[in-house]
């Protein structure tokens, strides 16, 4: 598949958005279960709350790049029985309206002298939220995943991963933000970070080991329907390109492929770990400031490279000019 | 229930391109707009084709067969390319089977063309919505043409008639007929699509002349010319005399 730019940015930007939200609302859970000695003070529960507001805006402003027509974009909504993108459109505005619901509420709860500590309202609203986020990244994930024909795709890993990687960076997010404005928190998020961050590594190492063994069930016997056992493609019925050359090949070398994949390991993975583990013994917000920023970049990678692995069974039919 | 569909003849198909080109043109200056074509003379063209020939060379070489495959939409009865859309601009007819896109609801999502393992969809890069066969929708239902010519375009211009229209549900129309008779199949049937274009196979007609059918063995003087008359008495052999 040709990865584009605008899904990369979209997937990769709400997932931290929705991560630091749950972040924030794990947080809250922490304090009443008795976890967190305290609540996060108000002004890192407004910052966060207005980051994952602007990270999920600015993935929702990215998505529209890839539309042929951005303005009927309000009818995406109308096929939620059928369609898991229907059903994402519908997730992401109510996951900000939660978000912003929970902003607002703890705004308006120190505004009025309450402490975090006090706000049953917080934790519905919270909840809310947090269901919302966890529903997008279900909603996300099945778009990928209810393609059976795209092999790679087409397995529960794939929902998993996204919810995996999208927290993962958002607890990242959240501990980089807690160094700053809630260093009592800071302990908490460092710790969740790396266990996520654990559990992703390990997730997407499944899903690259499984696809690595695939057994494709699609061959160019049953494409054509020619039983032969040597069957080769002499052309495509066109010279130039066409959009199925362009949409479902990636254009890049192999060996690209394999440097990005070795990239993304490192970048989302073992450089983040290594830092948490760092940020755990020190006190310095460095280690926790890069890890989040290293994470967030490798998490571009590594959404290329799952939108490059994937093969169409389309490109059986366009092997040779 | 109607389904119809096109039946391609994979053993008299020439790969002569003339299906993708009256396709063209149909669809080019028909009603649902023109169909993208860029710089068709150039270094790189490109544009919406809604039907391609595609050649796979069968064996190996010298014991090689040439097998050209026009390609276009299935019209599958399971369209996985229906449900995915966000919009609902793709859809499938419920009267005639045939599998649609609504140019006024469809925002170029691409989402469809994942879907589909066939790669029968195309944006059209000017329009920016999603396009495919309409098995001429607009053609089969024009009662201004005459009957005969009520059939997809590529149907008409085939010169080998490798391209075959008709109700694959109904089972006495010829194009059932064929399906059941010369071994129809369908493409990628491990996914459950259920496409109802069918294709047919390749077949080799075998005329055994035995020896004896260009020399005959029993004419021992290996000469076919006037036979002698008999004598009165003389028995008549059929093979050395004649009346």
């Amino acid at each position: 598949m040709h990865p584009a730019l605008s899904v990369i940015l979209l997937t990769t930007l709400i997932g931290a958005g929705q991560g630091l939200f749950l972040a924030l609302y794990a947080s809250l859970v922490g304090h009443r279960l008795g976890f967190l000695a305290s609540a996060a003070p108000m002004p890192f529960h407004l910052g966060s709350s207005a980051l994952a507001l602007v990270l999920l805006l600015a993935g929702l402003a990215a998505s529209f790049f890839h539309l042929g027509h951005p303005e009927r974009a309000w009818r995406t909504a109308t096929c939620w029985r059928t369609s898991w993108l229907s059903r994402e459109v519908i997730a992401l505005p109510l996951a900000l309206l939660g978000i912003l619901a929970y902003g607002v509420a703890s705004y308006l709860v120190a505004a009025n002298g309450g402490g975090v500590a006090n706000g049953t309202l917080l934790l519905g609203l919270g909840t809310v939220g947090a269901l919302l986020c966890l529903a997008l990244f279900v909603c996300t994930g099945m778009i990928y995943a209810c393609m059976r024909f795209l092999q790679e795709w087409a397995t529960p890993l794939t929902v998993l991963n996204f919810t995996l990687l999208g927290s993962a960076s958002g607890f990242t997010l959240a501990a980089a933000l807690a160094s700053v404005m809630a260093p009592e928190q800071r302990l908490f998020f460092t710790l969740y970070a790396l266990l996520l961050t654990v559990l992703a590594w390990l997730g997407r190492a499944a899903s690259l080991w499984r696809n690595a063994r695939l057994r494709r069930k699609s061959t160019l016997q049953t494409a054509i329907g020619v039983r032969h056992t040597r069957i080769r493609q002499l052309a495509q019925g066109a010279m130039g390109g066409s959009f199925n050359t362009r949409e479902f090949f990636h254009g890049r070398s192999r060996r690209l492929l394999v440097t990005v994949k070795w990239l993304f390991l490192a970048l989302v993975f073992a450089l983040p770990v290594l830092l948490l583990g760092v940020a755990l013994a020190s006190a310095s917000a460095l280690p926790l400031q890069l890890a989040a920023a290293l994470q967030l970049l490798g998490l571009i990678a590594e959404r290329w490279y799952f939108f490059a692995d994937a093969q169409h069974a389309q490109n059986l039919y366009y092997q040779a000019a | 229930m109607t389904q119809l569909a096109l039946i391609i003849d994979l053993n008299v198909c020439v790969g002569c391109s003339a299906c993708v080109t009256s396709c063209k043109e149909w669809n080019a200056s028909g009603a649902a707009g023109p169909m993208t074509d860029r710089d068709p003379y150039g270094e790189d063209p490109t544009g919406t084709f809604f039907n391609r020939v595609q050649t796979f060379e069968v064996g190996t070489y010298p014991h090689t067969e040439t097998v050209h495959f026009p390609k276009s939409c299935l019209h599958c009865e399971e369209p996985p390319c229906v449900p995915v859309c966000p919009t609902g601009a793709s859809y499938k007819r419920p009267e005639d089977g045939i599998v649609l896109v609504d140019y006024d609801k469809c925002i170029g999502c691409k989402y469809c063309a994942w879907a589909c393992p066939y790669g029968a969809r195309e944006i059209d890069q000017q329009q920016k919505v999603m396009k495919k066969c309409t098995l001429c929708v607009d053609r089969i239902y024009d009662q201004r043409l005459p009957e005969r010519e009520r059939k997809p375009a590529c149907v008409l211009a085939c010169p080998t008639s490798a391209r075959l229209f008709g109700d694959v549900h109904d089972p006495d129309s010829e194009v059932s007929r064929l399906i059941r008779e010369e071994g129809g199949y369908t493409l990628m049937p491990e996914w459950g699509t259920q496409p109802a274009n069918h294709y047919l196979p390749r077949r080799k007609t075998h005329l055994p002349i035995h020896a004896d059918e260009l020399l005959r063995a029993d004419n021992p003087l290996k000469k076919e010319g006037p036979r002698r008359k008999p004598a009165l008495d003389e028995p008549s052999l059929d093979d050395v005399t004649s009346w």
